[in-house]
């Protein structure tokens, strides 16, 4: 088992060259330069300014000299300054000689992304699974199919269409929440409490959205996964020997209709740390998807190139976490592991 | 002062656009009407200090030294935070800021400001002509790659011999000198000196002299700007300004409706469609436009067959139906112009007229030009090659739609027509800087200095130079040689207004059309122009007051 685990820790080494080498040449492969953005297009800046820029940044060296450039601050784990925002640094915090702390743009952006998409996450499986079980249990029935319709609705509705309608009802109709943003206003002059509360008012559509409009699938999942399993024999010997439903449900059939889920989880674990573009945008929020969309339409090339290696890391680090958490739920594939 | 947000960051009003569709939709339906709000905002009251307002901005500014950070978000904060030698006042003429006056020597190459006396930055220290200096050192330094330089590069010598006195000398003389003096914000060489711009902690933590101070900077979140009590000009009104990063327009304009920002720029359609449809927005809302120093315009590719005949450009100048743009795409919210000055102020030339909608005149032009339907397939040909080009533009809605009304029209008068729409850096790398184009769509955005040598002297075509259209007229070059040599307002105000009319009559664009700016602001704050001056609606945002009884539960930026 330790020596698959090591395996694996080195594989992701080269892995991870490879894809930076990918995603370096791909994000060269678009025209235009950081100098190009719109801000350049004004009769009053000039073009010798912008070629200072350009040698300053390394941008008139070809791309295997810059990729190499790259790579070298690399080996040292600094991931460089952003060109597009004050030469924030793009991963972790920097102190000057001063002593003035700049905080990292990802150590900004993640965390926030990463707790929205977890709450989302943790929500979809919280109904997902008992939708599924019930869907799965009245298979044909009026339960199943009302849950089904429902599933196609949330599936179909795009989430910034509903996004906005509960943005209108809920924040200008109503006022019950807030519209955008993550904080209020005044929220310094909170108690504990009163932050707290603030924080999950504006948490509650960005979390809520995609909860349901996700919860389709992993409905879908659960329920095809308890089918299944309901025809297993080990389930009719279950039911023969007189134990309860409930147990049988329960106790036999859901734990190993649950096993393909740890797989899904696994998987979405990009889309955990990715964020999305639209929903952040929507509601004002300073997550990784907005970080990366306008560092590309920038073409802010240190923070594209931290963005994606620390994404692929975390990516490969999240299937490694995938297989050993369903070797773990699973003895047939630890045993498999074991030999191998 | 204060300035709008509506050209912050186009990339993202432009994704955003199919959610503003969808808001529009929602917003027609009426389903359910917002709680009622009954405060009676027209009452009048006297002015009185203290509020916060609260605006919205679609991007987050880099940093606020906005000499090197270039986006207007952060020169719509920085502006409120820092002063500049000289301002445009009400009605466009430049006076002093700091400075209390200013000479122009006799051979007109030598200007000498005089600082005003006893000026102090926000944390007690001095403001003297140093400062001024070590500004101007700062904006040519090559390490500080500021890319609008090229202004102040011209400066021989630049001299601080008091602290009151500065003085600038030019190698010639310089007309639009001055105007760059009224662009440059002052800073602070006690804090700055040694330090490097690019990285200095300052940018997020800026110590000013003007009307606000920086409180705090959530990152991603807001900025708050207070009164900054030791303000070299007097005291601001308003206590507290506040400009929440909003990225999604729709989102903005829900916020503006709950009543939670003050002001918003505005697209025609909430202008003229949804707000004036709901009158309790109409209740709480003013909506102001004001003329902005800006253009769309479709542009020929000079150097390209058959647009280096005049006739042919004339043709589809006259083929274009330029009210048609106006009232289709910006709803009626924009005037045709006829020269690439804002109409009304000195260096509009008031004669020129631009050209008619003239499908007939323009049919005439083209076979003049030899171009004629041989084979009957109603696209003209000449030398047997049919008249067919493409018209590139980046993905502006607005440009998008021009593009579809020009291509009918054109196609009325038997040109072939098509359309690209490109993402921005893609369309300036690829297409502008190598001249791989036949016709843009595009727009200019200008200062307010008439100079315009950049975008049209026959000079500036290398790529990345703002001629890329690659206009040569010897006429038009003499005149902007002219033109920046003149300091008399009157004898330069006739450079440029011969210089409309050659461009004009020459037609290397065709004018579409200049959009109105739209804003609303909340009727709490009371104080504003209306109609605009032609400095614009925020000239005088530091008189502008929210009376007590229509503040909203006071926020406190603290």
């Amino acid at each position: 088992m330790l020596s698959y685990l090591i395996k694996r820790v080195l594989w992701m080494i080269p892995l991870l060259i490879g894809i930076s080498l990918i995603s370096f040449f791909i994000m060269h492969l678009a025209p235009g330069d950081i100098t190009n953005n719109e801000a350049s297009f004004n009769p009053k800046t000039s073009e010798e300014s912008r070629q200072k820029l350009r040698e300053l940044y390394n941008l008139d060296k070809p791309v295997i000299v810059q990729y190499g450039l790259w790579m070298k601050r690399m080996a040292t784990l600094d991931f460089g300054n952003s060109f597009a925002s004050h030469h924030k640094p793009v991963f972790w915090q920097t102190t000057d000689k001063d002593g003035n702390v700049t905080k990292g743009m990802i150590q900004e952006a993640l965390p926030i992304t990463l707790i929205i998409n977890a709450l989302g996450l943790i929500i979809t499986l919280a109904l997902a699974v008992p939708v599924g079980i019930v869907a799965a249990r009245k298979y044909g029935l009026w339960q199943d199919k009302s849950i089904t319709l429902f599933n196609f609705i949330g599936f179909s509705i795009p989430g910034f269409w509903l996004s906005l309608l509960l943005m209108y009802w809920l924040g200008v109709v109503n006022n019950w929440f807030p519209i955008s943003g993550l904080h209020s206003l005044n929220y310094e002059t909170f108690d504990n409490w009163g932050k707290l509360k603030d924080s999950l008012s504006h948490l509650f559509l960005p979390v809520i959205i995609p909860s349901v409009t996700g919860l389709a699938g992993i409905t879908l999942f659960v329920k095809n996964g308890m089918l299944d399993v309901f025809h297993q024999d080990y389930i009719t010997t279950a039911r023969a020997k007189g134990l309860s439903e409930h147990k049988v449900i329960y106790t036999h059939a859901l734990r190993n209709a649950l096993l393909p889920l740890i797989t899904i989880v696994g998987l979405s674990i990009p889309g955990l740390i990715g964020g999305s573009v639209i929903a952040e945008t929507i509601f004002a929020i300073p997550g990784m998807g907005k970080l990366f969309y306008d560092a590309v339409m920038m073409r802010d090339f240190p923070v594209i190139m931290g963005i994606l290696t620390i994404g692929s890391a975390l990516t490969l680090m999240g299937n490694l976490v995938a297989d050993i958490a369903y070797a773990w739920a699973d003895p047939r594939v630890r045993r498999g592991v074991v030999r191998d | 002062m204060i300035k709008f947000a509506f050209l912050n960051n186009k990339l993202l009003i432009r994704n955003a656009k199919a959610s503003g569709v969808i808001l529009f939709l929602l917003l027609l339906c009426n389903c359910s009407k917002p709680a009622q709000d009954l405060t009676d905002y027209t009452k009048i009251y006297p002015s009185q200090s203290g509020g916060t307002m609260i605006d919205a901005m679609t991007g987050e500014p880099s940093g606020l030294i906005s000499m090197i950070a270039g986006e207007s978000a952060s020169s719509a904060i920085s502006s409120n935070i820092f002063n500049k030698l000289l301002k445009y006042n009400k009605n466009l003429d430049l006076e002093g800021e700091l400075a209390e006056s200013w000479q122009v020597s006799a051979d007109q190459k030598t200007i000498t400001f005089k600082l005003k006396p006893n000026l102090k930055w926000a944390d007690g220290k001095p403001l003297t002509s140093a400062d001024v200096l070590w500004t101007w050192h700062a904006v040519i330094d090559e390490k500080t790659g500021s890319p609008y330089a090229s202004d102040y590069q011209l400066v021989k010598k630049a001299d601080a011999p008091d602290p009151l006195t500065f003085s600038v000398t030019y190698e010639q003389a310089y007309a639009p000198a001055l105007d760059s003096w009224a662009g440059l914000q002052v800073l602070p060489e006690h804090l700055l000196k040694g330090q490097d711009l690019h990285t200095t902690a300052f940018a997020r933590n800026p110590v000013g002299s003007h009307y606000y101070k920086l409180d705090s900077w959530t990152h991603g979140e807001n900025i708050k700007l207070s009164r900054s009590p030791s303000s070299v000009l007097g005291q601001a009104k308003i206590d507290h300004l506040v400009s929440r990063i909003i990225p999604d327009s729709s989102a903005q304009f829900l916020e503006l409706m709950a009543g939670n920002i003050d002001s918003m720029g505005l697209d025609p359609i909430k202008y003229a469609r949804i707000i004036p449809a709901r009158p309790e927005l109409l209740q709480k809302l003013a909506l102001y436009k004001e003329l902005g120093n800006s253009y769309t315009y479709l542009g020929f590719n000079l150097k390209h067959k058959p647009f280096d005949d005049v006739r042919v450009r004339r043709a589809i100048n006259y083929a274009i139906d330029k009210q048609e743009i106006i009232d289709g795409v910006y709803l009626g919210l924009g005037i045709n112009i006829a020269s690439p000055y804002k109409p009304g102020t000195r260096w509009s030339n008031p004669n020129l007229a631009p050209y008619p909608y003239d499908p007939e005149k323009a049919k005439q032009l083209l076979k003049e030009a030899g171009f004629v339907d041989t084979n009957g397939d109603g696209i003209l040909e000449r030398d047997g090659k049919p008249f067919s080009f493409e018209i590139l533009t980046n993905q502006n809605k607005e440009r998008e739609k021009s593009a579809v009304l020009i291509q009918r029209r054109l196609k009325a008068i038997g040109i072939d027509v098509k359309i690209r729409a490109i993402e921005w850096a893609s369309f300036i790398s690829r297409f502008i800087k190598t001249g791989d184009f036949d016709v843009v769509v595009l727009g200019w955005s200008l200062g307010l200095d008439p100079d315009q040598y950049s975008i049209w002297h026959s000079s500036q075509q290398a790529p990345g130079q703002f001629n890329f259209i690659g206009y040569n007229n010897p006429t038009v070059d003499k005149l902007l040689e002219q033109g920046r040599l003149e300091l008399n307002p009157d004898k330069r105000m006739k450079i440029y207004h011969e210089f409309s009319r050659v461009l004009l009559d020459d037609s290397p664009i065709v004018f579409l059309s200049a959009g109105y700016g739209l804003t609303a602001i909340h009727k709490r704050i009371k104080g504003i122009d209306n109609p605009a001056p032609p400095a614009g609606l925020g000239w005088n945002s530091e008189t502008w007051y929210i009376p007590e009884p229509l503040r909203r539960n006071e926020i406190s930026a603290n």
